[in-house]
């Protein structure tokens, strides 16, 4: 028999006392009757974007030792010019989707690098900072997810340069993990992966003290834009 | 149909010593316990306040159980569902009914890639099999990528810790062994090298990224496994969990058959319940999800292998199956009064603390010594239940696995009993928590025999314990009861 087959047999015989169907075919008959959804402590069952979820995603975030700045629409691009610019930072790459009235302004201020043209790990591991969108933002936990689209790049743009620059939108703040959780769904559907972020990367291995940045970058910069 | 087979205890642990025994070389090594102590009790406190943050806690917990319930409960449906979303996903899987099919496995693709290294990330189920010893014995080096991993792999050690494999390690000695070990295996460490964490994580950012930037083949293992959409989940801190999953050619994704979850709404409890409950953060740093292969980004040869290796065992068992529930958070490891004295190793096993005293025994059977007095490992305080987030009946199962040590007999089981009795018993502190288990016990045992819970032990044997350092009872329930004062679950015991 097979290692396949003999698992299966092994796992249906070990399970034989179970008299329940799956719940997959109960759902299927049942259609979409959907649960209540569970979690989110604080932040009670608010829409995205609204006052309070914000403020928790803002104090959330820079819990995590990131940097928070909030700007509104139309001065996105010239916030992230200066928080690179503060940082002392010289080169940076940009996923091919990225608004391109920023790609512009970042253009004018530092060396950038598209992303078609930083094609292997040790071309980004040259570059300073990287500049994505986001899929949506979690106030009850301070996380940005990715979804790599087209504003995001390709997973290693996010991962081997050391400054993450990350730019939200107030309305793709959600309140908690099971709104994100449902708002996901489809990604993997359409063949993406997903990069959940809550905070830089930190290490705890040492004696328990906590340390920003091991493998991943280092920093990160959170820039949350409106509501206007 | 016969009983699934039982795992092959590792070679590693075959001399080991019976708990008791290993608990007293552990007792003796006060490095360790000041470490286990104060790692112990910072966790706590932290997953403490982050679960209190959230009311609903309790539901969560229940709605953890049924998700993972509902795929062990159905679980051939599920593991079915799960290759054939991986499959249409790009990736190939692979089964093993054992250690020793899946680590041919890795090897066979490791070698079908030319390759003479790996890098790694941490993955239990990767050391349950030791397949870095096997890769190794096929002339292929596997990097452990997390910082704690790496600095057990450069010490030689083994982890004593889940989640913080190293902390029987302090600060000194870790940077002596970077400035001594690391040259030989890649780039050294800088010679200025301090002892200051951040100073000793830039130096493991430097070593590690050489081998990152050039590794072609990576291995790993998944906290989840969701048989719907086929995506499997990593949730890490560091970030070189991310080096691994993306920036390989080939990833292998050694997973045990009890990680499905059925659906993918089933990660909104597990993403709430395990980092709260696990680093005691609202959430990880990194979690990532992938679903066999994605075009242009990351791996573009995916391999899954879906490993048995005793579990199926466990699922055989009504009442023990809801430890494969565990999702290795080790919570009840930083709550457990014996773990924090005896620390790891002295379980025998990759998996140690209260989930190993049940699981090792379900997974490998109790014909060994050490595995007949795990069930012993215990003053059934009931601490780890209150802190599990799916609810595994830990203090229950460790009864039911005494009545199977008991029944079979034999002078072995009845021995090894009593030597974990007496060691509860040989020092008042432990005894104390005992006595204190043994109302819970009591309480479990309803109308069975409690002959065999510790309490009624050989007094005799205390005398060849060596004490561990002065403390009176009542310092240390002091600092065991009074620190971590004014949370719900804290009161609640
Ligand atoms: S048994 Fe429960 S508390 Fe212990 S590691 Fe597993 S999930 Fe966590």
């Amino acid at each position: 028999m097979s290692a396949r087959d003999d698992i299966l047999a092994r796992v249906r015989s070990a399970t034989s006392d179970i008299t329940t169907e799956p719940r997959l075919l109960a759902r299927v008959a049942s259609s979409a009757a959907d649960e209540p959804s569970l979690g989110g402590g604080q932040t009670g069952n608010e829409s995205g974007g609204e006052q309070g979820t914000l403020e928790l995603f803002v104090e959330n975030v820079a819990d995590y030792r990131a940097t928070v700045l909030r700007t509104r629409e139309p001065d996105v691009a010239a916030t992230v010019v200066s928080a690179l610019r503060s940082a002392g930072l010289r080169s940076v790459v940009l996923p091919s989707g990225l608004d391109g009235s920023w790609c512009e302004a970042l253009g004018e201020a530092f060396e950038v690098v598209p992303e078609s043209e930083a094609h292997s790990p040790q071309a980004l591991d040259v570059i300073d900072a990287v500049v994505t969108g986001c899929a949506l933002g979690i106030a009850a936990t301070g996380t940005i997810v990715l979804d790599h689209s087209g504003d995001q790049g390709r997973r290693e743009l996010t991962l081997v340069p050391d400054t993450h620059l990350c730019v939200i939108r107030a309305d793709q703040v959600v309140p908690d993990v099971p709104e994100a959780v449902a708002r996901l769904g489809a990604a993997p559907h359409r063949g993406q992966p997903l990069t959940w972020i809550s905070g830089p990367s930190a290490t705890s291995d040492i004696e328990l003290q906590r340390v920003e940045g091991v493998h991943g970058p280092r920093t990160l910069v959170v820039v949350l834009v409106g509501p206007d | 149909m016969s009983t699934p087979p039982v795992q092959e205890t590792s070679p590693t642990f075959v001399g080991m010593p019976a708990f008791p025994k290993a608990a007293h070389e552990a007792l003796a090594n006060t490095q360790q316990r000041a470490n286990l102590h104060n790692a112990t009790h910072t966790i706590r406190a932290k997953r403490a306040s982050v679960v209190a943050e959230v009311p609903e806690w309790e539901a969560l917990r229940v709605a953890g159980a049924d998700a993972k319930d509902e795929a062990l409960h159905h679980l051939g449906d599920y593991l079915e569902q799960l290759e054939e979303s991986l499959t249409a996903n790009g990736a190939v899987v692979h089964w093993a009914r054992d250690a020793d099919e899946a680590n041919r496995i890795v090897v066979d693709i490791a070698r079908s890639k030319e390759v003479d290294e790996v890098v790694k990330v941490k993955s239990m189920a990767t050391q349950e099999i030791e397949l870095n010893e096997a890769l190794e014995e096929a002339g292929i080096s596997a990097w452990e990528t997390d910082l704690a991993e790496l600095i057990v792999q450069l010490f030689g050690d083994r982890p004593s810790h889940i989640l913080v494999p190293a902390i029987h390690r302090n600060r000194t000695e870790i940077r002596d062994v970077f400035l001594r070990q690391m040259g030989e295996f890649g780039r050294p460490a800088p010679a200025d090298l301090t002892d200051d964490p951040a100073r000793l994580a830039e130096a493991a950012r430097l070593h590690l990224r050489e081998k990152f930037l050039r590794a072609r083949v990576a291995v790993s293992g998944a906290n989840f496994a969701i048989a719907d959409t086929g995506t499997l989940v990593v949730v890490e801190s560091e970030g070189n969990g991310r080096m691994c999953l993306t920036l390989p050619e080939t990833l292998i994704s050694v997973v045990g058959i009890e990680k499905v979850l059925p659906t993918w709404d089933d990660l909104a409890p597990m993403l709430q319940l395990l980092p709260r409950s696990s680093t005691g953060e609202r959430m990880n740093p990194y979690t990532t999800m992938w679903s066999g292969v994605h075009e242009g980004d990351g791996p573009q040869e995916v391999h899954v292998i879906l490993l048995d290796n005793g579990r199926s065992h466990v699922l055989a068992d009504a009442l023990g199956r809801q430890a494969l529930r565990c999702i290795r958070c080790s919570a009840c490891l930083n709550v457990c009064p014996v773990y924090e004295r005896t620390g790891g190793h002295a379980y025998g096993s990759v998996y140690p603390g209260p989930i190993g005293a049940v699981l090792n025994p379900q997974l490998r059977g109790t014909a060994s010594e050490i595995d007949q007095s795990l069930p012993y490992a215990s003053s059934l305080c009931g601490a780890c239940f209150d802190a599990c987030p799916v609810r595994i009946n830990i203090p229950e199962l460790l009864v039911e696995l005494r009545g199977t040590v008991a029944e079979q007999g034999g002078h072995r089981a009845e021995s090894a009993a009593m030597k974990a009795a007496a060691w509860v018993l040989s020092d008042p502190r432990r005894l104390a928590v005992a006595q204190k288990g043994a109302t819970t016990a009591g309480r479990l045992l309803g109308k069975r025999t409690i002959t065999k819970v510790p309490g009624l032990g050989a007094w005799t044997d205390a005398r060849n314990v060596p004490s561990p350092p002065t403390e009176t009872f009542r310092q240390w329930w002091a600092r065991e009861r009074g620190e971590t004062s004014g949370t719900q679950e804290e009161e609640q015991r």
